[in-house]
Parts: C-alpha cells; sequence; structure tokens
C-alpha cells in the first residue's frame, strides 16, 4: 500500500516516496517547509488514506516527553484513599495513558502525529529517543514494559524555532516540502475549488506569486494563505476581471487580509505602491 | 558502491554516519526506489540529509557522484560549471531552438554573455526582464519567456535534466560554525529559576504539611513552577564595521531570544550615546533616550554588549566625537554610565581575540569596563555567561 495524491490532498512525487520510504522502513519522518505548507495536513490525508487513526500530539512550551508516557495522578489516589473509594488498590487506575501509550496498545497500526516538537524545551527530543527508537517504553509504577504492538507511524513537524539534536536526528528520516510551483498550486486549488473558473485562478496565482516576490516582505503568502484568500473571492463573487484590471499604483490586492498577516508588510506594499505612482506620475 | 557516495558527501560537509548509510542499503534491499535514478536521489536525500541548509552541498556532492568525477571545490567559482551548461544544452536544444541561439550570434556569443551577467549577478534572482534567475523574461534563466533563452535547471517535477542540478536549495545553506542550538546551550548557563505566576506545580512539602496540620485530612498546596528570571538586556553595535559579523549577530539573537523570556535589546551605532534605537532604522522617532533605558531596568539586569569595538578613539573620549551627530557627552561616559548602574555585565566581539590590541578603541573600552569582553563563540559565550551570573 502506497501513499499518493488524494482527492483532497496534493503530494509531489517526492514526498510520496518520503512517506512510502518512512512506513517501509519503520522510521519516523521529520517534516519542515514554511507555514502553511501543509505539514500537518500530511498526517491526516496520510491516515485517511491508510484508513487508520490519526492520534495528534500537540506540542507547547511546557510540554515534557513523560506526558507522551503516561502521568501518575498520586493526589487524586490520596484523595480517594481518604474517601475509600474503590479500585485505590490499583495503582493502574491513576495512570493516565499519554499519546505514545494511546498509539502504543492500538489494536491496528495507527498514525501518530508529533504537532510542532520545535515548541518544547530544548532537550524534549533527547528525552524520546528510546521510545522512538525502539517503541517501547518502562512504566515504574506498575513494573511492566510497554511495546508496540503494531508500530505506529510517525510523523513529526517542526518550524525550525530550535534546532533539533543530531541525535534525534538520525532517527528520523527529513523532508523538507518545498514551496510549491504554479504547476502544482493550480492541482491543489483544483482539489480544493473543483468548479472554480480557470481565468480568476491564472490572475489570482499570477497577483500571488507577485506578492510573494516582492523584496523583503516579513511574511510570504503561502499556500494555504491562497486557498482562503481563493475562498475569500468565491464568497464575495469577485471576477476575474477586478484582480486583471490592475492599476500599477494599487500594488494592494483585494481582501489582502486573507494573504498579508503583517502590518509591516502592508506599509511596505502601500510604500511600493506610492512610490510607484510618483514614478508614473 | 555507495562507500563512493557516502564519502563524497562526508567530504561535502553534510554530516551523514554509518547508520545512515545502512538505513539506505535497507531501503534499496527494501525496494523504495529501484532503477530510477530520481527516486534513488531523493531517498538518499531523504536518509541521508537532516537539515535543509545542508540540501545544497549534497546536490553539490551527489552531482559530482553521478557523473563520476572528482567532487567540484565548492567554492563560489564552482557554483556553474562550465561542462554542464555546454554539453546538457547542446543534446536538448530542437532544431528551432539552435537556429534561434544563432540569431543572438551562436551559441559562444551567448554563454559569454551568460558568464558575464553571471559575474554581475550576486544574489539568487526571480522575475524581472535582466537577471539570471526564474520566472522572467531574460534570456537567461529557467521557467521563463525568452525563446532564444538559455535555461538553468529545469522547472517541473520529472524532467531531462537532473533534479540536483537545480541547487534549488542553496538559499538555504548555511556555513556558520554557531549554530543556534549550541549558542542556546551555552546560554543555559545563565538560568536564575524563581517561583512566581501561576500555581500549577504540586508542592510535595507543603501539602504533607498542611495535612498533618488538618489532622491527615488530605490539603493539597500547589505552587508557581520554576522559571528562569533572568533579566537580560542586549545592546548590539549596527554601525558599518559590523556588517560582516551581521550573521553571526542573528544567530546570537535567535538563541537569546528563545532562551530569556525577559530580554529587551536596543541598537547603537559604533559607540553608546544618550540614544538607543529600537529598530535599524536609524530615525529619531524609532530611538529611546539612554536615560530612561537607565531608569526602567532593575541593578540586577544582566547587560549584553555585542559589537566589534573598533571606532575612533573620539568616539569614546570626546564630546561630538560621533560620526554621526553632535554628542554633548563623550561615549565613555555613557559606557560608565552603565556599567555603574549594572554591575553584571559582558561585552561579546565577533572579531577573534589576537585582533583585539590592534585599535585603540578596544583598549580603551577595557579600561572603563574591565576585562569583560569574550568572542562571540560558543566557548568565548560560556565565559561570558560565568562572568554574569558571579
Amino acid at each position: 500500500m502506497t501513499f499518493q495524491s488524494t482527492d483532497t490532498y496534493v503530494a509531489t512525487a517526492d514526498l510520496s516516496l518520503a512517506v512510502n520510504a518512512a512506513i517501509t522502513l519503520q522510521r519516523p519522518l521529520l517534516i519542515k517547509g514554511e507555514p502553511g505548507t501543509g505539514k500537518t495536513l500530511l498526517a491526516e490525508e496520510l491516515a485517511r488514506s491508510l484508513q487508520t487513526r490519526l492520534i495528534t500530539w500537540h506540542i507547547k512550551s511546557t510540554t515534557k516527553a513523560q506526558q507522551g508516557l503516561y502521568e501518575y495522578d498520586a493526589v487524586s489516589r490520596l484523595r480517594d484513599s481518604q474517601l475509600g473509594v474503590e479500585g485505590v488498590n490499583d495503582v493502574r487506575n491513576y495512570l493516565r495513558k499519554g499519546k505514545l501509550w494511546e498509539a502504543f496498545e492500538s489494536g491496528e497500526r495507527v498514525v501518530l502525529l508529533i504537532d510542532e516538537i520545535d515548541k518544547a524545551d530544548i532537550e524534549f527530543p533527547n528525552d524520546l529517543l528510546q521510545e522512538l527508537d525502539r517503541m517501547e517504553f518502562y512504566v515504574y509504577e506498575t513494573d511492566e514494559t510497554i511495546r508496540a504492538r503494531h508500530r505506529p507511524i510517525i510523523v513529526i513537524t517542526s518550524n525550525n524555532e530550535k534546532e533539533l539534536p543530531d541525535a534525534f536526528l538520525r532517527r528520523c528520516f527529513f523532508h523538507y516540502i518545498v514551496f510549491p510551483d504554479a504547476a502544482t498550486l493550480e492541482k491543489i486549488i483544483a482539489v480544493h475549488y473543483p468548479n472554480i473558473e480557470k481565468a480568476l485562478v491564472d490572475e489570482a496565482l499570477a497577483m500571488f506569486f507577485q506578492l510573494r516576490d516582492v523584496p523583503n516582505i516579513k511574511k510570504k503568502p503561502s499556500t494555504s494563505e491562497l486557498i482562503d484568500w481563493l475562498k475569500l473571492l468565491l464568497a464575495d463573487r469577485i471576477p476575474a476581471s477586478a484582480l486583471r484590471e490592475r492599476d500599477p499604483g494599487k500594488a494592494i490586492p483585494p481582501l489582502y487580509g486573507a494573504l498579508i498577516k503583517n502590518e509591516q508588510d502592508v506599509q511596505l506594499l502601500e510604500r511600493l505602491a506610492f512610490m510607484h505612482r510618483r514614478q508614473s506620475r | 558502491m555507495l562507500i563512493g557516495l557516502f564519502n563524497a558527501v562526508r567530504a561535502a560537509g553534510v554530516p551523514v554516519s554509518l547508520r545512515e548509510l545502512l538505513d539506505l542499503h535497507g531501503a534499496l534491499k527494501a525496494h523504495v526506489a529501484f532503477a530510477d535514478q530520481e527516486d534513488f536521489y531523493e531517498l538518499t536525500r531523504l536518509i541521508w540529509v537532516k537539515d535543509e541548509r545542508h540540501y545544497d552541498r549534497f546536490d553539490q556532492a551527489f552531482g559530482a557522484w553521478w557523473q563520476g568525477v572528482a567532487s567540484q571545490p565548492l567554492t563560489p567559482e564552482a557554483v556553474i560549471p562550465e561542462d554542464w551548461l555546454r554539453r546538457d544544452f547542446m543534446r536538448q536544444l530542437s532544431d528551432e531552438e539552435k537556429a534561434a541561439i544563432e540569431k543572438l550570434g551562436g551559441l559562444d556569443a551567448l554563454m559569454e554573455a551568460f558568464r558575464q551577467r553571471l559575474a554581475e549577478q550576486k544574489e539568487r534572482h526571480a522575475g524581472g526582464n535582466k537577471w539570471i534567475g526564474t520566472g522572467g523574461s531574460s534570456p537567461f534563466g529557467s521557467g521563463g519567456f525568452h525563446p532564444e533563452g538559455i535555461r538553468v535547471g529545469q522547472g517541473g517535477n520529472r524532467s531531462a535534466v537532473k533534479v540536483w542540478d537545480k541547487r534549488q536549495f542553496r538559499g538555504l545553506a548555511d556555513d556558520a560554525e554557531l549554530g543556534v542550538r549550541n549558542l542556546q546551550m551555552a546560554l543555559r548557563r545563565l538560568r536564575r529559576f524563581a517561583r512566581h505566576g501561576a500555581q500549577e506545580e504540586f508542592d510535595l512539602g507543603g501539602t504533607i504539611d498542611a495535612t498533618a496540620r488538618d489532622a491527615g485530612l488530605l490539603n493539597v498546596k500547589m505552587r508557581p513552577e520554576r522559571r528562569n528570571a533572568i533579566k537580560v538586556l542586549l545592546l548590539l553595535d549596527i554601525g558599518g564595521s559590523m556588517d560582516d559579523h551581521v550573521n553571526a549577530c542573528e544567530q546570537l539573537f535567535t538563541a537569546a531570544r528563545g532562551e530569556f523570556k525577559r530580554l529587551t535589546h536596543y541598537y547603537f551605532h559604533n559607540c553608546v550615546y544618550e540614544r538607543l534605537w529600537q529598530g535599524d532604522g536609524g530615525t529619531y522617532s524609532n530611538s529611546i533616550s539612554t536615560m530612561e533605558v537607565l531608569r526602567t531596568h532593575p541593578p540586577d539586569t544582566r547587560l549584553i554588549f555585542v559589537g566589534d569595538a573598533a571606532m575612533a578613539p573620539y568616539e569614546i573620549t570626546h564630546p561630538g566625537g560621533s560620526v554621526e551627530h553632535n554628542n554633548p557627552e563623550p561615549g565613555g561616559i555613557w559606557l560608565q554610565r552603565l556599567a555603574a548602574k549594572f554591575p553584571r555585565l559582558a561585552w561579546l566581539n565577533p572579531m577573534p581575540q589576537d585582533s583585539w590590541n590592534y585599535t585603540v578603541s578596544n583598549r580603551l573600552i577595557t579600561e572603563i569596563l574591565g576585562p569583560r569582553m569574550f568572542e562571540l563563540t560558543p566557548k568565548g559565550i560560556e565565559l561570558a555567561m560565568r562572568e554574569l551570573v558571579r
């Protein structure tokens, strides 16, 4: 069973190869790329196409590796013991399973997404080495080892906020999602809006790439922003001609809020438009 | 057979280990890629390269290995080797295209013009109508509209020109020895934990205490988590002589911002005077009075200067010595004020240590601040951090 583009997701050839290699060799797949190029979406689509469950572990700055395995709730147990609640003798009732445990004990091969691993503390990836390598961990409270019944397919995403340690990287396959070219983008748009007018797409793409090429822009608009923008254009019934009648002095596209997320960038575009007007006068 | 490629990639400076070599053998054995050079390239990159900044070096090493020639030296002169321009082009061109080339004065003239333009051009380019790049109408580049043009690399995914020749990751290459990660590891030393903020951690001692006092009835106590409470004030020199060190400073800044929650930073030009800048614009409106900075930061703030300390001695010793404006008080006075208010300070210098003594200004600064100047390397930062926690 191989992973390919689905009716809702466009995977380039190199991305499919990366995913299939990671599945075959049972290695975690580390995905990086510009924000908005579909890193998280990949795991969802992968689970869908393999018809299995997706378990998502969102990482925050306070997340500890242990929380992915399990947490022992000693306080509840102590309280329950005073109130005489049944089942307090069994420590198992007070172990809260983490996402890794959930993935390991699943009866089928699941997809485990570790989302935005770079958000966590700098030591976080090192604490997961053994678990990802051998797919097992040890529970001190019950003196047992939890082994994966089916090795889960692990997808890890990173936004490059922190560098990851070498030892961790050695265990992963790494794929960098390149920003798609015009042809791929058209395919992606077709997947999202099958009935969209061709002329509108052409104009919107031209404007989009023009915007990405503006020098010194802080946050380049990416795929997800393009999709949002097209949705707005469609909702407002803005015709392709409105995009085509490009007044050179008007560098800011209609409904730019979906594309440009940074006020400095808006100012930059306004300044460029102003300079353009002055030159053409 | 893969040992040759393995050695070539390692020699190009991509950190790949034996484990990855074995992984690749495993993948080939499992027929993930079979008898397809592009698949093989992508598979090798997937398994061997762990950072997009190394993609470009890998592409070059792979390209050289594939052609069975010795690896090109990875210097700017070698970025577009002549033979892959020539050989690949003549083979690919249709008869019409060859005729079109004649229009521009033949292949040799076109090549000559290409080389000239490449020499003029200093960076990657896309769009436009002159430079070599992508998506424009210049005769040189890729994915453009000039019919008589040279195409460097190729658009599209499956095509005759090898993908590794596209070198599309060149912009991501980064040869700095200082990685953000080792800087962060060095900065970790500057941690002083304190408990404040929301109570979200279980306090075992407090709970036992309170429970005992309540005659054994459980009374849970929580306490705030430990956080790094250190306050850092970072003053960065962005005067002209610092242009060479922008990269190192950016990395330091990225690392510091990730490490310290309470970090403020300002910029100065060559030496500190009565105003500091918040952005690098250098206009009055985005500047702040140095007095205000002195007033608003508590004395236990750690002060870190980053600069090459190379300036005219007058900038430190004389009123009006600044190169940019007429300063009423000499820079040295301001340095003294800062040093008096913030006794824990360090100066990080991106220049190598043995060159420091050649500039007079450097000695003057050391006289004012004491021997607290360190090299901007992971090692130097570690020493500086030790000085700051003392």
